[in-house]
């Protein structure tokens, strides 16, 4: 394998264009001078976007994945630069998105030592990266960048990191293109078993009240695997639920369409998952947040469950028939079979099973009392939904109330549409995940659905969007609280809201004008449509301060440690938590 | 290997050996042991050696417990590690073969002597260290065995014991 001789900064440069890589996230800092240097020598052949906090660099490249199914990289410095990065990386593994990190490490020589800016970056990323390497040898580093790569995005994607100290970027080696490296271990299987497919579409078709639970590997699987997903649910006349990260697969104005389902799923998803008796679990993982108490889990279901990662089989609910491989490969096959085979849904079992669906659905879970002095948060993203639904429009949003509000009430019909964390839940996601997704889709609508408490956490990445002309929307829905912390201290802990409230708030008007962006504010409902539609038309980066309700909460509510079918409703809110739910988080 | 995860539903706890055939390169080990301390899983023992210096592969075995499904489990996720090539349960339906070896100091003068040497022989155990008041015996068994070997020597003077943790291997004619 005699390649090219140079530098591993070249290498690191030459392989990124290899990997087809067009755009970095990154801050610059002492460990990875040679590679910045580089990047200024080859004239910015590869768009290097600055951020402010090596946070927002992870986050935004998230969004750029999420929203382009395409791996997104970052460049970071050892030390303080690595572990401000950890917790986008973390988020990047809860959620299985392809992140490839470059961090730069001490030079060999004072690995060890403690030395300047020195982290055990592989030590402290290796259990929050699907992979990580230290290279020490430059001619190692080629490979490794493609094995990288290759890593990040085939079976289950998530984070990898590689570490590279600084003597090896600056050192002679031979670079090697991705053709001449292939993995010598990870080979995961995206296929199938025939057999398996087989007896699901078996089971399928005897189903009375079956119900597709659909998640982020439907998304992750790519757009062909959400055609399928249309294809067969629309074949079967099926009801379909997803998870928060699954929405957007299944377009939401679709009548089979329950909503989501989970801890603030609606009423109809949660009792049809409670009472179905063929469950098809499509690219999910019963999480906690969907499952709620797993003893009453979907008691009297048989689960097929299909998912590239094998672990994720019977790791909390057990499965009937589980199918291991890509979403896409698996419902192809399960399609194929099912027409094959002539297979039909029970007709007259479904049309019993609708009605009951369509029972649960008239008790209008999603209702809230409307006012004309003050915007309720549900209504501020109703609206905002029917302003933007006509757009090509792309949503991120933060963590709390106002991300389970966005996830009921703005209804996404497509995928990679819909940006948000939901393994980690980490506050301060959107406004750079926003920036990222701007970077990818530059003349589309990019809208953070914001709460003022964890903006304020990535708040500084305002500063790249100004920089580098990136028109988000940061839309924040302002309770003057946590208010999913408010929320869980007023139905758990006796309404004694210990720091909870957004004390000393910035005025986020003035804030925006500072960073040379656009603030905007609306306190009435009778003003915020032409308040959005005016955010919607200036092309440049906005704060929209939207003063809501301080007071409402985010129902249904599945209370913790309790079943489906025990929802708390928005009417009916006095409901109390037992000892051991307040235990759950 | 074929892969079967229906398991039947058991709250039984049993111990298992696994065989991990991996990499041998930087920071496999702490991955190992990681993903073990991270998701609350037990190590009773872990051995590791390279098996195949041409080929840099490494050998990890390690005797775990859990009911059926944590075992599938952490089956499942060691085969997720990257540098994993290959995960085996040893303990499926025959017992594997289990060996360990034992470095056992006793102390000790007179009869006590006498018969911990006496033990010795019947254990099969060797005297690799002789003073005129101490011996060091090495015994190579089942964990079982040295367990046994162990408590007989405890009242004879046992002052140091080092062991090597089990290596596994199955039955018959199948490798790894």
């Amino acid at each position: 394998m005699n390649g090219e001789k140079m530098t591993g900064a070249e290498i690191v440069l030459r392989a990124l264009q290899d990997q087809g890589v067009e755009v970095i996230f990154g801050y610059p800092g002492g460990a990875v001078l040679p590679i910045y240097d580089e990047i200024f020598r080859q004239e910015n052949r590869i768009r290097h976007v600055l951020v402010r906090h090596e946070q927002g660099a992870t986050h935004a490249a998230e969004g750029y994945a999420r929203s382009t199914g395409k791996p997104g990289v970052v460049l970071v410095t050892s030390g303080p630069g690595a572990t401000n990065a950890v917790t986008g990386i973390t988020d990047a593994l809860l959620d299985s998105i392809p992140l490839v990190v470059l961090t730069g490490q001490v030079p060999t020589k004072l690995i060890g030592t403690d030395a300047f800016q020195e982290a055990d970056t592989v030590g402290i990323t290796r259990s929050c990266t699907k992979h990580n390497w230290l290279v020490r040898d430059v001619n190692d580093l080629a490979r490794v960048l493609h094995e990288a790569f290759y890593v990040a995005t085939r079976g289950r994607p998530g984070p990898v990191v590689v570490d590279i100290p600084k003597d090896v970027q600056f050192a002679l080696g031979n670079y090697v293109g991705p053709a001449n490296v292939a993995h010598r271990s990870y080979k995961p299987r995206v296929k199938g078993d025939l057999e398996r497919i087989k007896e699901a579409a078996d089971l399928i078709a005897t189903a009375k009240k079956p119900l597709f639970y659909t998640g982020g590997g439907v998304i992750n699987s790519g757009p062909v695997a959400s055609q399928l997903l249309r294809e067969f649910v629309r074949t079967t006349g099926f009801p379909i639920t997803s998870t928060l990260m699954g929405l957007g697969a299944y377009p939401a104005d679709d009548a089979q369409w329950l909503g989501m389902l989970g801890m603030h799923g609606t009423w109809e998803a949660n009792h049809a998952m409670h009472d179905c008796d063929v469950m098809i679990c499509v690219g999910a993982r019963f999480d906690d947040r969907v499952t709620g108490r797993l003893d009453a889990f979907a008691p009297n279901s048989k689960k097929i469950h299909i998912d590239i990662d094998p672990s994720s089989i019977n790791k909390n609910v057990r499965a009937d028939i589980p199918i291991i491989g890509d979403v896409a490969h698996v419902l192809k096959d399960l399609i194929r079979v099912w027409k094959s085979r002539v297979l039909r849904s029970d007709k007259a079992a479904l049309a019993k099973w609708w009605d009951q669906i369509a029972a649960w659905r008239a008790r209008n879970c999603l209702a809230y009392k409307p006012s004309k002095d003050l915007i309720k948060p549900q209504y501020a993203i109703e609206r905002l939904y029917e302003l933007t639904k006509d757009r090509d429009t792309y949503i991120t949003t933060e963590v709390g109330q106002h991300q389970m509000w966005a996830a009921q009430f703005y209804r996404f019909q497509a995928p990679n549409r819909w940006m948000t964390s939901g393994g980690l839940g980490t506050m301060g996601y959107g406004l750079p995940a926003a920036v990222g997704v701007q970077i990818a889709h530059p003349d589309s609508l990019v809208i953070d659905i914001a709460g003022e408490a964890s903006v304020q956490m990535t708040m500084q990445e305002m500063s790249t969007a100004v920089q580098h002309d990136l028109p988000i929307k940061i839309f924040i829905i302002n309770n003057e609280y946590m208010g999913m912390v408010r929320q869980w201290q007023e139905l758990l802990h006796g309404g004694r809201y210990s720091h909870s409230y957004s004390e000393s708030l910035p005025d986020f008007v003035k804030l925006a004008d500072a960073y040379g962006a656009v603030g905007m504010r609306v306190t009435k409902p009778g003003d915020l449509d032409a308040a959005i539609r005016e955010m919607i038309n200036v092309k440049r980066p906005v704060l929209f301060d939207c003063l809501v309700d301080k007071t409402e909460n985010c129902f249904p509510m599945i209370p913790s440690g309790e079943a489906h079918n025990n929802m708390i409703l928005a009417d009916l809110g006095d409901q109390t938590v037992s000892a051991a739910g307040k235990m759950l988080v | 290997m074929s892969y079967d995860p229906v398991i039947p539903q058991s709250e039984i706890i049993r111990t298992h050996t696994m065989a991990v055939l991996v990499d041998n390169e930087s920071g496999v080990l702490a991955r190992v042991i990681g993903l073990f301390a991270g998701r609350g899983y037990n190590i009773e023992s872990l051995t590791v050696a390279e098996v195949d210096a041409q080929e840099h592969t490494s050998r990890i075995t390690i005797v775990t417990s859990g009911t059926a499904q944590i075992i599938e489990q952490i089956k499942n996720q060691l085969d997720r590690l990257v540098p994993v090539h290959r995960v085996v349960d040893l303990t499926v339906e025959t017992e594997p073969l289990e060996r360990e070896l034992a470095l056992i100091k006793v102390k000790g003068a007179g009869d006590k002597r006498m018969e911990a040497l006496r033990i010795a022989d019947s254990f099969r155990a060797r005297v690799v260290d002789t003073t005129l008041n101490s011996f060091v015996f090495e015994l190579t068994g089942s964990p079982g065995k040295i367990n046994a070997y162990i408590e007989l020597m405890r009242p004879l003077g046992l002052i140091d014991v080092s062991r090597t943790g089990v290596a596994a291997i199955s039955r018959g004619p199948e490798a790894l």
